[in-house]
This record gives C-alpha cells, sequence and structure tokens, in this order.
C-alpha cells in the first residue's frame, strides 16, 4: 500500500486532469447534443436527415475509431482544435491553453462521439412526453416554439435525465482511452506509467486508479439511482 | 418523422409547406457547401483524395489490394473471436450472477426456525455478508473503465497471450451489466409469476430458473442485444494491450501505406456497418418483443420493461 501514498500526488493530479477533461468533455457533448436533438425533431427535412445520420454514424463507431480520425483528422483540416483555446478557460483548465493539442483533441473526440448517445437520451426524454400534452398545448394555440419550450421540454427533461446520467457515467469512463491518444497525466495513463516504467507493485495500483474512477461514478449513479426511483414514486 | 414531432406541430397547410421545402433545400445546400468547403477542400489541398493513399483500400485494379483486405479480414476475425468469447463469458456470468443474487435475496427473508439460534444466526449473517461482496462487486465494477478492467487483467494476469486477458476485463464489466439487466428484468416480472410458481410447490432456485429467468431474457433481449453492440465496440480496446485485432492491423498497414485518416474511415465502415445491423436487430426484437406483450392480460406491468429506452450505455 505504500505506493498510494509514496505517488498520492500523482493519483490527485491524474484525477484532477481526467476531472477537467470529463467536465468539459461532458459540457461540449451536452452543447452538441442538444443541438442535433433539436435538429432530429425540427420539422425540417434535412437537418432531421442530418442529425439521423450524424447518430446512426457516430453511435456504431467504436470511440478507439473516434479518437483515431480526431488526431489525425484535426491537423489534415489544418485545425489544431485552438478555437477551444479562451483565454479565460485556459487559466482554469491550464491543458486547454498549452501547445501540444492532445488534450483539445481527447475533448473533441469524447464531444463528439458522446453527443450522439446525448441527443438519444433527450429525444427519448421528448418521446416520454404523453402525447395528449403537446395535443393539448395546440387546441390552445400555442406554437411550435412555445409548445416546445413551455410545454414538451420542462417534461422532457425530468424524464431524459437519468438516460443523461448514465450517458454522462459511461463518458467519464470513456475519458480513459485519453491517455492513449497522448494526453499525459490523465488517471489511466499516470497508472500505466507507475506499473510499467515505475516497476511499482500492481495491484496497490489498480486500487489507487480504481478508487480515483470510482469516485467520479459511483456519486453519480447513486444520485441517479435517487431521481429514478422519486419519479417512480411520483407516476 | 417520428410520432412525437407531428405532434408538435399543426399538419403544414400548402405556404408551411412550401416554406418547409424552401428551407430544407437551403439548408441541405448549406450543409453540403460547409462540408465542400471545410471538410472536401483542406483535405484535397493536403492530398488526401489521391490514388497513393485509398487506392490499395478500394481500387480493384490495385496489386496491393488483395493484401491489404486479407490482412483487415485477419483482424476482423481476430476481433469478432475476442469479441464472442467475451460474450459468451458475459452472458454465462451475469445469468449466474444474477441468479445468485435473486437467491440471496430470497435466503435473507428465511428465519431458520427449526435450528438452533446460534446457526440460524450464522446462516443470516452469512447471507447479509455474501449479499454485500456481491453487491460490493456489482457496484465497483459497473464504476471502472472497462479499459483499467482490461489492462489490470493483463497485468495482474501475466498471461502473455493477450486474448486471454480481453475477454476477461471485457467479461468483467459486462457480467455486471447484464446481470444487472436480467435482474431488473426478473423482479420488473407480474408478481403473479413468482406467486404461482410457489403455489405449485417449485423450490426458489426452480422458481428462478423455470419461471423467471426465462420470461426475464425475453423480456430484456432487445437491452442485452445493444449491450452487444457495446461489447463489439469495447473489443477495438485489446491493441492497447497488444491484441492482434482489426485497429493494430491497420496501425502496421498505415506505417507501410501511410494513409492514416483512409485506413480508419474504411475501418470505421466496416464497424458501422456490422453494429448497425445488431441494433437493426435490436429494434426489431423489440417490437416483437412489445407485440407479443400486447396480447396477454399481464402486459402492462411487463410493458414498462420492455419499452425502456434501448440501453444508452455506450
Amino acid at each position: 500500500m505504500d505506493v498510494l501514498i509514496d505517488n498520492a500526488d500523482v493519483f490527485v493530479s491524474g484525477f484532477w486532469l481526467t476531472l477537467q477533461l470529463c467536465v468539459l468533455s461532458a459540457t461540449g457533448a451536452l452543447l452538441i447534443g442538444t443541438i442535433v436533438a433539436a435538429m432530429r425533431i425540427s420539422p425540417v427535412p434535412s437537418l432531421r436527415w442530418a442529425g439521423a445520420t450524424y447518430v446512426t454514424l457516430v453511435r456504431n463507431l467504436p470511440l478507439t475509431i473516434v479518437f483515431f480520425l480526431t488526431s489525425f483528422g484535426l491537423p489534415e483540416l489544418g485545425s489544431n482544435a485552438d478555437f477551444l483555446r479562451v483565454p479565460g478557460l485556459s487559466s482554469v483548465f491550464d491543458r486547454l491553453g498549452i501547445d501540444l493539442p492532445y488534450f483539445r483533441f481527447a475533448v473533441i473526440a469524447l464531444s463528439v462521439y458522446t453527443a450522439a448517445f446525448v441527443c438519444e437520451a433527450i429525444r427519448s426524454g421528448v418521446n416520454a412526453v404523453p402525447a395528449g400534452q403537446a395535443e393539448a398545448a395546440r387546441s390552445l394555440g400555442l406554437t411550435f416554439r412555445q409548445n416546445l419550450l413551455s410545454i414538451v421540454l420542462p417534461q422532457a427533461w425530468r424524464a431524459a435525465i437519468v438516460p443523461l446520467g448514465s450517458v454522462i457515467i459511461a463518458m467519464i469512463k470513456n475519458s480513459a482511452l485519453a491517455g492513449a491518444f497522448g494526453v499525459t497525466g490523465e488517471l489511466f495513463s499516470s497508472g500505466q506509467n507507475l506499473t510499467s516504467s515505475g516497476g511499482n507493485p500492481i495491484i496497490p495500483v489498480f486500487i489507487g486508479i480504481s478508487i480515483g474512477y470510482l469516485i467520479m461514478t459511483v456519486p453519480l449513479g447513486i444520485f441517479i439511482d435517487r431521481v429514478e426511483n422519486r419519479r417512480a414514486v411520483a407516476r | 418523422m417520428s410520432p412525437q414531432s407531428s405532434v408538435l406541430y399543426d399538419a403544414p397547410g400548402p405556404r408551411t409547406r412550401r416554406r418547409t421545402t424552401i428551407a430544407a433545400v437551403l439548408i441541405g445546400v448549406a450543409l453540403l457547401a460547409g462540408a465542400y468547403y471545410l471538410v472536401y477542400r483542406p483535405l484535397e489541398a493536403k492530398g488526401q483524395f489521391t490514388a497513393v493513399k485509398w487506392g490499395p483500400l478500394v481500387d480493384l485494379a490495385d496489386p496491393n489490394l488483395p493484401l491489404v483486405w486479407e490482412r483487415i479480414r485477419l483482424g476482423i476475425i481476430a476481433t469478432l473471436t475476442a469479441a464472442a468469447l467475451a460474450i459468451v463469458c458475459s452472458l454465462l456470468a451475469g445469468t449466474l450472477l444474477a441468479v445468485v443474487r435473486m437467491l440471496l435475496k430470497e435466503q435473507a427473508k428465511r428465519r431458520y426456525a427449526g435450528l438452533p439460534a446460534a446457526a440460524a444466526y450464522a446462516l443470516r449473517g452469512l447471507n447479509t455478508a455474501l449479499r454485500g461482496i456481491t453487491r460490493f462487486c456489482v457496484e465497483v465494477f459497473r464504476g471502472l473503465p472497462v479499459l483499467v478492467t482490461i489492462f489490470f487483467a493483463w497485468r495482474i494476469s501475466g498471461i502473455s497471450d493477450p486474448l486471454w486477458p480481453l475477454v476477461i476485463g471485457l467479461s468483467i464489466y459486462n457480467s455486471v451489466v447484464i446481470a444487472e439487466i436480467i435482474r431488473s428484468g426478473m423482479e420488473g416480472l407480474p408478481r403473479g409469476q413468482r406467486e404461482a410458481a410457489d403455489s405449485l410447490g417449485l423450490t426458489p432456485f426452480q422458481a428462478i430458473l423455470l419461471v423467471q429467468l426465462p420470461q426475464a431474457f425475453r423480456i430484456m433481449l432487445p437491452a442485452l442485444i445493444s449491450q452487444l453492440v457495446v461489447i463489439l465496440k469495447d473489443t477495438t480496446l485489446g491493441y492497447i494491450i497488444t491484441y492482434e485485432d482489426i485497429l493494430a492491423v491497420a496501425q502496421q498497414m498505415i506505417q507501410i501505406l501511410q494513409n492514416p485518416i483512409q485506413m480508419y474511415v474504411i475501418i470505421g465502415a466496416v464497424f458501422i456497418a456490422i453494429n448497425y445491423a445488431l441494433s437493426q436487430l435490436a429494434a426489431y426484437v423489440q417490437r416483437r418483443v412489445s407485440r407479443v406483450r400486447a396480447h396477454k392480460p399481464a402486459a402492462a406491468a411487463t410493458e414498462l420493461a420492455a419499452s425502456e429506452p434501448v440501453v444508452l450505455d455506450a
């Protein structure tokens, strides 16, 4: 167990970096996912097709390939993902501002991948709203916008929060892959380093890494269970 | 169009239809133009559409094509082998875990009235302990990245052939998930099923095995199939522990052909094809399950479980 205490700083900084990665990617995924979900329920066919294509393609790709395509494709598109180097943001999330683009690529890959699942979660929430609600709103003369914003989305949000939570939990777990794509010092990759080049005993390192991930995933899981139980009673 | 989206707005009249069509065309053109100027042009300027890069993958006249696709085929077979083994292992272990957890929950109600007090307490303590341990395992392994379980299964076991650590790592994670799927299926069944089994004199084990488990499997089949998609996608992590799967093969070929983007696009297309077929199968099974259920009086209670959105877990 000495390994854990001796390398506490490695674990803590790895945890911190993974947390930063997750916060940024979750924000990005929620943003893109909401936009794609809005596209998929819009009355304009070409938007619906674009949204559906995006979801079908990304959802069936392994995250590994999304990562590969991001890290080989973006440089070829002449982008170092510099648009993510927002001055104020970079001072909080220090990896965003550095010259090496891998952290920004990881944020983009995770956001793009997770967004497809976020979209489906939101859409399932919208579908869970009883049709009578929207019909009643329409018969009261509400427009599409009013109907969506003040009747359907507030109720859809409540139904979507549980699937959204499991999507975010899955994303936190997926973030471990960033370590294999050049994001050094992330929780999984620091564990990898400790066992391979550091020559430390494996099991304590495994326990340390596991604790790091469980701190993020288990409370979120408990929170979701709570929400789910409350909804089950309310129904 | 999903039924919901048509509820959100009135059936469009001629003017709205015209406007929608115009908007659709304009937006479609804008999207295509965006794709052309922001993706196609820069890629072409960098020479990403040349025959040198694509030829070995798609040009039938290219002498390297048969060799490249032979290697891709072998890589896919390696990936599918690992995925199939992981699927079988996780289904078996997951079912076992689900049954064990149901049985333990069952036994917790027993008071062991015929036994001496000390023995009864010991048995009940054992039961509580076992329930705690299985619960703990489920919570821990569900919360860990599958990459972590694969990597440490590889390092801790010390097996040199990476196939088995990959299968073990995938199975640890997915058997726990599958166990939870099956368990929630069993608990979602109408209570009458279990009561009928009890009144026929079946033991708890028989009741679970003969009555609850088969029905839970049936209801949860769509969720189980989409979990298979997850397993197949996660199998690609094998290249990190040096398993010779499709991605490892791709990396070796990229060293020679120098065409990473093209190679990953093609391999991505292969994955999309396989997974899309699996998802369609899940959707088809889901429709069938809910149709069969709709004819039965017990439908209302199980409908909920069957109509849960296909597992969203990435």
